[in-house]
């Protein structure tokens, strides 16, 4: 036989015990060829090409799937940034547009669309304004749309009145899905220094320098990880274990470049590249926190997190790189609060708080990520923790992200409860001292200099 | 149907019974699927794991009808059959 038994086992054995996924394949879709000033027009034509492009993704995703024995846990498309593709400065045009795409992302069996995205690290234009006024009712009103903005740059530095306008952004969409413990927030995300060609929501968007369409792959496997650590037992040293992470993250790339290659090829699409991220879901096992733990933490947010975070993230990476000549997207380790069984037992028993998340972010992808607080905090206050976040992302030239929510009616110690790949997560505290003068001054924080880094 | 048609691994896993190699041979024969490679083993004192690589190319069915076929086949015993392209193990173990 070509393999042995052992490795047939363990790849089975990943798959089934340690819940290795394909987690989405998602279809990158350039939609720079619907633009129109006319909104039902412009719908029109977005709703024929999602429909067009989209037609077989699911069914081709099911196909391989069942050929290689990976389960490929979701299907998405992402878009060009939607600022870019409706030309006029009209709230109720995006309305319109974004109702289009959710429809049409449900006829063909789509989980999520990315790309109501506007990008204003430095300003914003007239059509962004009305684009982020739509912005908390295109979140209430539809499922699949995900919707992100990018808020600061290496280059650019930080929009001040972008995270003031978006905290208030982040608090009327918590308002208005408030029946769903704020819901609508989990589809926002706010950037520094975003991808442009990352499969994973809700940050997905498809940028303006991409091709007309391609193929995104988001692979995931934090079980086998945890799992191969594990089998290397308590003495090894953080050498070995390094070791042991990149080799695992060598078989998972390569699983899901052979997926990516397979469904382009199905699709006559080019297969554009393979995201290595170990994301994790609410399901037991399925959890980075727990690789933390299996590495030595009695929970995330030990003293130490920091450190042995840049140790996985890193070994993910150089194993991923040496697998597939595709890597790109955010390929890293995401530390989302909300979907991480061990995380959730972390913020509940107090072990990890918001500043020593933050901390943590700085060494891993992407952000301070679905993260409760309660409903009660100030938009001044959210503002100054995405700036706090973005300055992450802007001084060490990363991508960070802020997925909060500002959870309506809800204290610290409540729970918020998203179900599915969203879980549940413990509202948060929030630190009481006030940034209020800080945040109203305004401005653009000036880009920071790339050189005399210390 | 008819999409890269080839070489499929067989893992089938489970509480050790007479028969299961030979059903499983069997049904493959019956989708003429032609066995190339088998290993099979006892894991501690009553694990059943065997897996097995074959040839599809010549069965007219799709690799979901094979598995329905083998599932069919042991479906009173406590075993879990997968069914996948072996070119997942080339690509996870085979730089």
């Amino acid at each position: 036989m070509n393999f042995t038994n052992e490795e047939i086992l363990e790849t089975v054995g990943m798959i089934a015990e340690d819940k290795l996924d394909i987690r989405t394949v998602t279809l990158g879709l350039s939609l720079l060829d619907c633009s129109d000033p006319d909104p039902a027009a412009c719908a029109r034509k977005v709703r024929e090409k999602i429909l067009v492009k989209g037609a077989n993704l699911s069914q081709e995703a099911d196909f391989i799937s069942d050929e290689y024995g990976l389960p490929i846990v979701n299907k998405r498309i992402s878009l060009t940034p939607i600022s870019l593709v409706v030309p006029v400065a009209d709230a109720a045009a995006f309305v319109e547009v974004a109702g289009a795409v959710d429809k049409a992302a449900e006829e063909i069996g789509v989980d999520f669309v990315g790309g109501y995205t506007a990008m204003i690290q430095k300003g914003q234009t007239a059509i962004d304004r009305s684009m982020i006024a739509a912005m908390p009712e295109v979140l209430a009103e539809t499922k699949r749309f995900c919707a992100s903005v990018v808020l600061a740059s290496t280059k650019a530095g930080i929009n001040m009145d972008g995270c003031y306008t978006m905290s208030r952004v982040v608090k009327d969409t918590a308002r208005r899905t408030a029946d769903d413990d704020g819901i609508g927030c989990a589809k926002l995300v706010l950037f520094a220094n975003p991808v442009e060609d990352n499969p994973f929501m809700a940050g997905a968007y498809y940028g303006a320098g991409e091709s007309e369409s391609e193929i995104l792959v988001g692979v995931s496997g934090p079980g086998a990880v945890r799992r191969a650590l594990e089998e290397l037992g308590t003495d090894a040293d953080l050498g070995e274990v390094a070791e042991a992470i990149k080799k695992t993250a060598f078989k998972i790339t390569r699983a899901g470049e052979l997926v990516g290659k397979k469904i382009a090829e199905q699709l006559g699409v080019s297969f554009g590249n393979l995201d290595l991220s170990l994301a994790p879901t609410p399901a037991e096992g399925d959890s980075v926190g727990q690789i933390l733990e299996t590495i030595g933490l009695a929970m995330p947010g030990a003293p130490g997190s920091t450190a042995a975070l840049m140790l996985l993230n890193d070994a993910v990476k150089k194993g991923g790189l040496f697998a597939s000549s595709s890597v790109g997207g955010l390929s890293g380790a995401f530390i989302p609060v909300s979907e991480d069984a061990s995380m959730i037992r972390a913020a509940k028993a107090g072990a990890i708080t918001i500043e020593k998340l933050e901390a943590m972010t700085s060494v891993c992808s992407v952000g301070l990520d679905m993260i409760a607080v309660p409903g009660s905090t100030s938009a001044e206050t959210l503002a100054a923790i995405i700036a706090d976040e973005m300055a992450i992302g802007c001084a060490n030239t990363k991508t960070t992200a802020v997925r909060i929510i500002p959870a309506p009616g809800k204290e610290v110690g409540d729970f918020v409860y998203f179900g599915g790949l969203l879980g549940e997560a413990p509202v948060m505290a929030v630190s009481q001292v006030s940034a209020d003068i800080f945040v109203k001054r305004g401005g653009r924080i000036p880009a920071p200099l790339q050189s005399l880094k210390n | 149907m008819g999409k890269n048609k080839k070489r499929i691994v067989v893992t089938v896993i489970g509480k050790d019974e007479v028969g299961i190699v030979a059903k499983v041979a069997t049904s493959l024969a019956e989708s003429n699927v032609n066995l190339i490679d088998i290993n099979q083993k006892i894991l501690g004192d009553e694990i059943f794991a065997m897996t097995l690589l074959a040839d599809r190319n010549n069965s007219s069915l799709s690799l979901n009808e094979i598995t329905a076929g083998i599932k069919a086949s042991v479906k009173n015993m406590s075993l879990e059959v997968t069914v996948q392209d072996s070119e997942v193990f080339q690509y996870m173990h085979r730089v």
